[in-house]
């Protein structure tokens, strides 16, 4: 067992398991999340800036998509502390008058539901997908495993780009800001599952022969009870690792689309949005545009990052 | 030997150096690319200045717009309604047919056929009889002394190129694939086009066999769209390429302080403007249902007072737009200063919405290109937000110029419920505008209001318009041009925004003729 969760018992008698903070204290996972001091900052700052995203209608001093209170005459007005600048406006504002510390709250905000969105999405079909490839095996096998490898050839990005394409001419005729959302999760969504399908293949087919599974087959349960109550939960562990790091890795994908300006908007900016909006404006001198919205950007994808390293160092049983 | 061959290409290439014929290629950038290379599918100043490179019409314009005579040698009016045209002889297209009368009929036809955005170039019912080879009458069913002044934009084709590849029929702005005639030209122009990758280049080479004498010096012109404002700037001040059209505003400062380049600016003659749908029962895109808004005046007359066109000008254009009443830049139409722009008053616009019936504003979408004009995208998210504190809800779709104008043009069905669009008159007169812009489109079988995105009506301007059209006498023409626009005025058929300046950053070892209408010509450029 490579997994420190035990593999459920057969029978459908379950344990009643300690509480789950004490579990959580005893566990190699968190003294080794307490002996990590970068780690500890990691999480620190994802904590922070998510706890920021949540309550930004109540942190940021406009509402940066309500276009009544953005006022253009307040445009492109540098950071409060450089010559111009206003009190207001602690980072300065961008070329619509909208207050940048404002708009990278809100903005934050869309690119973290969009990235955690997008990724659950992945995580869920990928995991499906993965079982019923190991587990059912032959022809289905074959034929998710051949689409898996066709899509493994195109970069992400690249897939996404042309989800994003294809199913806005499908939504002609609606208007693009009520569909871009969902839009872009399915995008990231179907451009990040093979990972996910992969390694749950490959310890689907160690862990199927397994005796545990034999046992229930044999007492006669149904081929989905037995993928998801009792190998499920023994293959989870690696996708952990994975959806951490693709948390990061679709929140960049959200801001390369919209930077290249197919993703949000520029009436409701995500951080990609609000980067492509200053690029504009770099060759001007006004720096501030590009650089707040792009510096949270790499602080917090750093972040999950670091959690991410941690995490697969964590659950890796040779490094133990 | 060995050092006898050395020395031997060593002389070569002194010789290869010394050659007076060293290649001058051009690399230019426009913020957008051609949409089509059919002539008759956009009628966008870009596009059409890019196949005015390949394509002639029977007129051409001068430097200084004037009307000079092109594929057309002279022209004459025995009577008002009939025109004698003689065309130039010896001309060639550059496929190697003659260019004869047979090749201006059927132009003459295809131009006016669905699908077409030219139809308004030649009227409707003139008929055009070919006397011999090289000389046209046409045949009017009223007299029209402006009958060839938009006609340097209608591009001769070859009948015979055109038919044998299918290209017969002009290819609509709406169409989802490509025709032969969208992705190919054969003109009589100065230059040809060698290769045309759609979204990534077009290169322009000089036609050896042209009829006129070159002014330019190029031997070859890559032209390449480059959408995003800095990087087009990154590549002219890196001279990657030799000429940007448009230096965006904000840039105009950094790009006259390199020390290779330089930015020409000047006034243009293009207007920027919002529309409404005036003509559906319902709109397209609004909640408000079983009934248009628009077709109200206070709610247009709300959504003109709404708009703050200074800061526009102080904050988004940085000074470089002159605000305007008129739909017509002022260097074209004598009387346009009797005009001023209704007060920027947002308590009057919520007033008006309130008494038309919408206190609480309403929704309604917004079509906005973001590649083409000089900062759309900004006009229209500013415009978003003023209308948003008189209470209108705006969903605005900004998108690239291929998209915008496929929905909102007539071939596209004129899908639109508000609009910003940029109106140069092809004709450089009132009555391009009175007709083509706000025009009725009730009559399926005219083409008056053929750009008339948002369908405006008033039977009274169209009568003016009518008049204006066979009035010789300026005074008298200039009055009822007056007339019309005061009608337009009045009824806040439209938003003038204003009249955009010309920017375009050119390298200091290029010499180019800056033409008002904004229309980068190759003929007139040359290269150090």
């Amino acid at each position: 067992m490579t997994v420190s969760a035990a593999p459920a018992p057969a029978a459908a008698t379950p344990v009643k398991p300690a509480s789950l903070l004490t579990r959580m204290r005893d566990s190699d996972i968190w003294h080794s999340f307490r002996s990590s001091p970068l780690t500890m900052l990691a999480a620190f700052v994802v904590l922070a800036l998510a706890l920021a995203a949540l309550f930004a209608p109540v942190l940021a001093i406009m509402n940066p998509f309500d276009p009544a209170q953005v006022f253009l005459m307040d445009a492109n007005i540098p950071p409060r502390w450089s010559e111009g600048g206003d009190e207001r406006f602690i980072f300065g504002t961008d070329d619509q008058g909208r207050d940048l510390y404002s708009a990278i709250l809100y903005g934050m905000r869309v690119s973290l539901m969009i990235g955690l969105g997008g990724v659950f999405l992945a995580a869920t079909i990928g995991i499906t997908l993965g079982l019923v490839a190991g587990y059912v095996g032959g022809r289905t096998d074959a034929i998710i495993m051949r689409v898996a490898d066709v899509q493994l050839t195109f970069p992400a990005i690249l897939v996404a780009l042309l989800i994003d394409g294809v199913v806005h001419a499908l939504l002609k005729g609606i208007p693009r800001e009520q569909t871009v959302f969902g839009v872009l999760i399915l995008s990231i969504g179907l451009s990040f599952w093979v990972q996910y399908a992969r390694t749950i293949r490959g310890s689907t087919l160690v862990e199927k022969n397994k005796d545990y599974v034999q046992a229930a087959r044999l007492v006669g349960m149904s081929t989905p009870v037995i993928m998801l109550r009792h190998i499920l939960p023994n293959v989870i562990g690696p996708v952990l690792v994975i959806l951490t790091i693709n948390i990061g890795l679709a929140i960049i994908t959200e801001a390369t689309l919209s930077f290249l300006g197919v993703g949000l908007p520029a009436t409701q900016p995500s951080l990609g949005t609000l980067i492509s909006i200053g690029n504009k404006y770099l060759f001007s001198g006004d720096w501030w545009i590009v650089a707040f919205p792009g510096f949270t950007l790499a602080l917090f994808v750093l972040a999950v990052n670091l959690l991410g390293d941690w995490l697969r160092d964590a659950l890796n049983p040779r490094l133990r | 030997m060995k050092l006898r061959s050395m020395l031997l290409a060593a002389a070569a290439v002194t010789l290869l150096a010394a050659s007076p014929l060293s290649a001058k290629t051009l690399r230019y950038a426009n913020q957008g690319d051609l949409k089509s290379l059919d002539p008759y599918t956009l009628n966008e100043t870009t596009t059409n200045a890019h196949l005015g490179n390949v394509y002639e019409g029977l007129t051409k314009r001068g430097k200084d717009l004037a009307i000079l005579p092109g594929l057309a040698e002279r022209w004459e009016t025995p009577e008002p309604t009939r025109w004698r045209i003689y065309l130039r002889k010896g001309v060639k297209f550059q496929s190697g047919d003659d260019f004869t009368a047979d090749d201006v009929i059927f132009s003459a036809d295809r131009v006016r056929a669905t699908g077409s955005n030219f139809t308004t170039r030649v009227p409707k019912d003139a008929k055009f009889v070919k006397i011999d080879d090289h000389t046209i009458d046409v045949v009017l069913s009223s007299p029209n002394p402006i009958l060839n002044s938009q006609w340097d934009t209608w591009y001769i084709m070859s009948k015979k190129w055109a038919e044998a590849n299918g290209s017969a029929a002009p290819t609509p702005a709406s169409a989802t694939t490509p025709s032969f005639a969208a992705l190919n030209a054969n003109g009589t122009g100065p230059f040809k086009i060698e290769s045309h990758q759609p979204g990534v280049k077009t290169v322009f080479k000089p036609n050896a066999g042209w009829w006129g004498k070159p002014e330019h010096n190029l031997t070859e012109v890559i032209f390449t769209p480059i959408s995003s404002d800095a990087t087009r700037v990154a590549a002219l001040l890196s001279g990657e390429v030799d000429i940007i059209e448009p230096v965006p505003i904000q840039d105009i400062q950094r790009v006259n302080s390199g020390a290779n380049v330089q930015v020409l600016t000047g006034p243009e003659l293009r207007t920027i403007f919002l529309g409404m749908d005036q003509m559906r029962d319902e709109l397209l895109e609004s909640n408000v249902k079983g009934k248009n808004p628009f077709k109200d005046k206070r709610v247009r007359e709300a959504f003109y007072k709404a708009i703050d066109i200074e800061t526009i000008k102080t904050r988004v254009m940085r000074g470089l737009s002159t605000p305007s009443a008129l739909m017509i830049a002022p260097e074209l139409f004598s009387l346009s200063k009797d005009f001023t722009r209704p007060k920027f008053d947002v308590e009057a616009s919520k007033k008006l919405l309130a008494e038309a019936g919408y206190p609480n504003g309403f929704e309604v979408g917004m079509d906005c290109p973001n590649d083409r004009y000089v900062n759309d995208g900004p006009i229209c998210q500013a415009v978003v937000g003023m209308l948003a504190r008189a209470g209108i809800k705006v969903n605005l779709n900004a998108q690239p110029k291929a998209q915008y104008f496929a929905k909102v043009l007539k071939s596209g069905g004129f899908k639109t419920s508000t609009y910003l669009l940029g109106w140069t008159p092809g004709t450089f007169d009132s009555h391009n505008v009175l007709y083509d812009i706000m025009g009725c489109r009730d009559d399926a079988t005219s083409n008056r209001g053929e750009t008339n995105l948002g369908g405006y009506c008033n039977k009274e301007l169209d009568k003016l318009t009518d008049q204006v059209l066979v009035e010789s006498d300026k005074a008298k023409r200039d009055q009822l041009i007056k007339q019309a626009f005061q009608i337009a005025y009045d009824d806040y058929a439209y938003v003038p925004l204003h009249q955009q300046a010309l920017a375009w950053g050119v390298a200091k070892s290029v010499k180019v003729a800056q033409r008002a209408d904004n229309s980068v010509l190759l003929q007139w450029i040359t290269k150090d």
